[in-house]
């Protein structure tokens, strides 16, 4: 066993070796500018990104290969998806909807058009995180031109009802985004059976190398248009100029082909793990609490709240895992996680939150010493918890006058 | 987070881990801090009523490895020493020993903060004894 142990898969993975070899020679043999349409150099790149574009087209089930364009990764692309439909249907209207769990480059864009003068709602979500299809209803107004709303959540794992959403969005006349940037490769994905118009994903979640991404960006029923975020050269249909990142798209191109290939096999297999380390923790544990629907969760997720124990000291006792407290996205602040604020979590609970996030190395050795491990330290803090001493002796927290900052 | 060997000391190895009997005459327990804030200190010491010396101390810490070590060199500390000399404590002479960051200098506070309630706590008890 490798230590420490990577379980923090949401955050990043490491390349699959079939998606490095497939990249090496891009970097020195086939080299050539994807858009040099003169010679061989510049043909065979090109040709090598169509193939990866055709790749990314079978992950997310677009109807044509044209509808996929290539980005720097899912945050470019939620940028784009969302500010480029705001600006080109900015005369059909100016409001826009999401909901309060997206991650960070969603939240803040709509962040940034508000001050630009767009109306924002933000809807609530159930204490699952799910957004219901009747409540995005309820929102959409006719000035209403988007709505985004994520497949599935990079901190508490929960599937949101992406279909029924799109089917009220197509109803109404909304042009529906989503970031499906942690769905991919852990759910199928199918942009028509999920009635949605653009959709974000990235390469370094699903094996794939950092620094590229892509969105779908529908072309029939209806078509949809997107104010481009960068000028230039007009690459990717005007929609985003620069020179393609050509090693980069191919091991996208590589890691979807890889994913969409081993999806059932993999998520059985690591479902068969996060459930073992679930029922490890549970067995072993009392109030420990679930974050995230039980059920309609991605197979490789796990975020636990191991109340009277403070997060940072748990991860301070476990320096064998590598995993990640709160949202990994803010982990600079000290603000306890926004996601499961907004999910309901009390305070004092969020702050005792961990994520595991399993993925295609996780071994059942290291489930094994997981549970252990995070047992142990569990148990150690807990004896240090005057929290849990009190709990124990049948105090209720909340009848104590805390003297607090 | 990077903490300092200190720190990891005091948390991998706490001293005065544990409680004592609150309902006792010459204990004195302090409670301070809050679950929502992310930091809650009990801290208990055993007084020797003749000498007014601190014979035992007792801390329990729900935070992170910088409280739990601020509280920990706190019970270190009173262990041993008089009333008066417990309360000179100050938060800034854990942050030098223990080399806290500006960032967690709170937690220093909730320590010299949790010392002062212990001891507060004793001198209430004992006062009433007194004029009963």
């Amino acid at each position: 066993m490798k230590f420490p142990i990577y379980l923090d898969y949401h955050a990043t993975t490491p390349l699959d070796p079939e998606v490095l070899k497939t990249m090496l020679p891009y970097f020195t043999e086939v080299f050539g500018n994807a858009a040099s349409r003169n010679h061989e150099f510049g043909w065979t790149a090109e040709a090598a990104v169509e193939k990866a574009r055709h790749q990314i087209a079978k992950l997310v089930g677009a109807q044509h290969d044209k509808e996929v364009i290539f980005t720097s990764g899912a945050t470019e692309s939620n940028n784009l998806a969302i500010q480029g439909v705001a600006e080109m249907y900015k005369e059909k209207g100016n409001h826009i909807i999401t909901s309060p769990i997206e991650h960070k480059s969603v939240l803040d864009t709509f962040h940034f058009l508000e001050k630009k003068g767009y109306e924002v709602t933000i809807l609530p979500v159930d204490s699952y995180g799910q957004v219901s299809p009747e409540v995005v209803r309820n929102a959409i107004t006719p000035k209403t031109i988007l709505v985004s709303i994520m497949t599935a959540n990079n901190e508490i794992g929960t599937i949101n009802p992406i279909a029924e959403i799109g089917k009220v969005c197509k109803e109404k006349g909304v042009i529906f985004h989503t970031d499906a940037v942690q769905a991919a490769g852990k759910i199928p994905l199918n942009v028509e059976a999920m009635g949605v118009d653009l959709m974000s994903v990235t390469a370094h979640k699903i094996y794939g190398p950092k620094g590229v991404g892509a969105l779908y960006v529908r072309r029939k029923n209806p078509r949809v248009r997107i104010a481009p975020l960068i000028y230039g050269g007009g690459h990717e249909r005007g929609m985003r100029s620069g020179t393609l990142n050509v090693p980069g798209i191919v091991g996208f191109g590589k890691a979807a082909e890889i994913a969409v290939r081993v999806m059932q096999d993999e998520m059985a297999q690591i479902k068969r793990l996060r459930d073992k380390l679930w029922e490890g923790l549970q067995k072993n544990l009392d109030e420990i609490y679930l974050n995230g629907h039980p059920t309609e969760r991605i197979a490789n997720n796990l975020n636990f709240s191991f109340a009277f124990v403070e997060g940072e000291s748990l991860m301070m006792g476990m320096k064998e895992l590598a995993v990640s407290s709160g949202s990994a996205c803010t982990s600079a602040s000290l603000e306890p996680s926004y996601v499961l604020k907004a999910i309901g979590v009390g305070e004092d609970l969020a702050h005792t939150s961990i994520r595991f996030g399993l993925g295609r190395f996780t071994t059942d050795e290291e489930i094994d010493y997981t549970i252990e491990k995070v047992v142990e330290t569990v148990k150690k803090l807990r004896d240090l918890s005057p929290l849990y001493e009190m709990v124990k002796e049948g105090i209720d927290l909340k009848s104590i006058a805390w003297t607090g900052h | 987070m990077a903490y300092t060997k200190k720190v990891i000391e005091h948390y991998e190895n706490p001293r005065n881990v544990g409680s004592l009997d609150k309902n006792a005459p010459n204990v004195g327990t302090g409670l301070v801090g809050a679950p929502e804030c992310g930091d809650v200190m009990k801290l208990q010491i055993e007084i020797d009523d003749a000498t007014r010396v601190i014979k035992d101390a007792k801390f329990k810490t729900f935070g992170c490895g910088s409280a739990i070590a601020s509280s920990s060199l706190a019970t270190e500390w009173i262990k041993g020493k008089t009333i008066e000399e417990a309360l000179a404590i100050k938060n800034t002479d854990i942050v030098e020993e223990l080399s806290l960051p500006p960032i967690k200098i709170h937690c220093s506070v909730l320590a010299e903060d949790a010392i002062k309630a212990a001891i507060s706590d004793y001198l209430k008890k004992n006062q009433e004894v007194k004029t009963a």
